[in-house]
């Protein structure tokens, strides 16, 4: 018997209309609607398209809950085996909507979900942890590669085969680290790759770097005798018992701490809660990581207007990108809402 | 508001992406250094505070180690 699909598709390809149309509600039909023709063709006699939703892109990046909720209850009322999303090239909304729907099916139902992106698509990143995402080109005119990738992936997963190597299949890397056994021990593979790095050869790491994003320097602050200045430290400076729990590493949470009325961080007071580094220097004064002393003398002499009386604080100890993110977001939110015109960020 | 990133590997800080980078003394203690008095040491790190205001107050048009 052959597998069950749903395809999730726009108004744009359901040849419903482009941007004026981009506030239809969900619509689900029966059987295959556009580009449903070149996946029936590439499933074969193995799976088959029994129904395609279709949303406006508009409708569903403002009602991204709803749609995928829609979405669910459509694949159970269909007894769907698998959800299809696009391809959606490089359309922004297109391809998170892919994502919403597909993410969700995964997470509540535990089906497998394909979907196809190009890479600078904000789907790519929103979802690869969870929806298994094709590489495509940046238009439609890579439709006749993406589709066939897709649907070869899609009947691999609901085989229940692993796909071991993504990159090889075209797979955006879901960011999963399986232990591997070779015959070769990891000194040798190390020596190749560095002759071959020597050589001037290509050669492939066993563990890639995360790539680290930029941003635009800041404009100067004008008048620094008038300047709020704020302290926050990846050092893991905290008040004594450290009250928020903050990990010792791959810390999950940060801390905020007033320092209303502390003119120096003594020590036993306040201590490090890293245990990246010897905490004996900072336990000792743990101004040498958080410099509130001089910072108060500089306040009192009107070097800077006012240092802002509540200090931010993680541990950067093997913590991830993807947490040091969420933390550097929500402390800079609310240094901004604080007012505050400069920050000082020691790290250890 | 600009940020100024106090640091002792600045390959890191380069790498993260910081655009106003001062580097600092030692790891486990980059405002600091144990061997000083205390005076001496609170002068370094006085010294290592207004660099790093000196950054907050310059104009950068991209990555800065000062």
């Amino acid at each position: 018997m052959a597998y069950k699909l749903i395809h999730y598709i726009n108004q744009f390809f359901a040849g419903i209309g482009g941007e004026e149309k981009a506030d239809i509600t969900p619509e689900v039909r029966e059987g295959i609607v556009g580009p449903g023709a070149a996946f029936k063709a590439a499933l074969g006699n193995q799976a088959e398209i029994v129904a395609t939703f279709i949303c406006g892109d508009n409708y569903c990046a403002n009602h991204l809950d709803e749609v995928a909720a829609q979405m669910v209850e459509a694949v159970k009322r269909f007894g769907a085996d698998g959800v299809i999303a696009g391809p959606a090239f490089n359309a922004g909304r297109y391809g998170t909507a892919c994502g919403v729907v597909c993410a969700a099916v995964n997470k509540q139902l535990g089906l497998p979900v394909v979907s196809g992106m190009y890479r600078e698509s904000p789907g790519v990143d929103l979802y690869r942890k969870e929806v298994t995402i094709i590489e495509t080109s940046d238009s439609a005119r890579g439709m006749a590669k993406a589709v066939p990738a897709m649907a070869a992936a899609m009947l691999k997963l609901l085989r229940g085969e692993e796909i071991a190597d993504p990159e090889a299949e075209g797979i955006f890397p879901k960011g999963i680290r399986k232990n591997m056994f070779y015959e070769e021990p990891g000194a040798e593979r190390a020596v190749r790759m560095l002759i071959k790095k020597i050589k001037g050869e290509p050669f492939k790491t066993e563990y890639a770097m995360p790539i680290f994003d930029r941003v635009e320097p800041r404009p100067a602050i004008a008048d620094l005798s008038k300047a709020t200045i704020a302290l926050v430290t990846s050092g893991g400076i905290v008040p004594e018992g450290n009250p928020d729990h903050i990990a010792a590493s791959s810390a999950q949470n940060y801390g905020a701490y007033s320092i209303e009325g502390v003119n120096d961080l003594e020590k036993g007071k306040y201590l490090t809660a890293h245990g990246g580094y010897d905490q004996t220097y900072a336990n000792q004064d743990p101004d040498r990581v958080l410099p509130i002393d001089v910072l108060r003398d500089l306040e009192k002499e009107g070097k800077i207007g006012k240092l802002y009386n509540v200090f931010y604080t993680t541990v950067g100890n093997g913590t991830s990108v993807a947490n040091s993110r969420k933390f550097g977001t929500e402390i800079g939110s609310q240094l901004k809402a604080a007012h505050v015109d400069g920050v000082i960020l020691t790290s250890t | 508001m600009p940020v100024v990133h106090m640091c002792t590997i600045v390959p890191i800080s380069l790498s993260i992406g910081a655009n106003r980078i001062v580097p600092t003394v030692s790891i486990p203690y980059p405002l600091g250094n144990p061997e000083l008095s205390p005076a001496e040491e609170k002068h370094l790190r006085r010294e290592l505070v207004l660099k790093a205001f000196k950054a907050l107050t310059t104009k950068v048009d991209g990555q800065t180690v000062f």
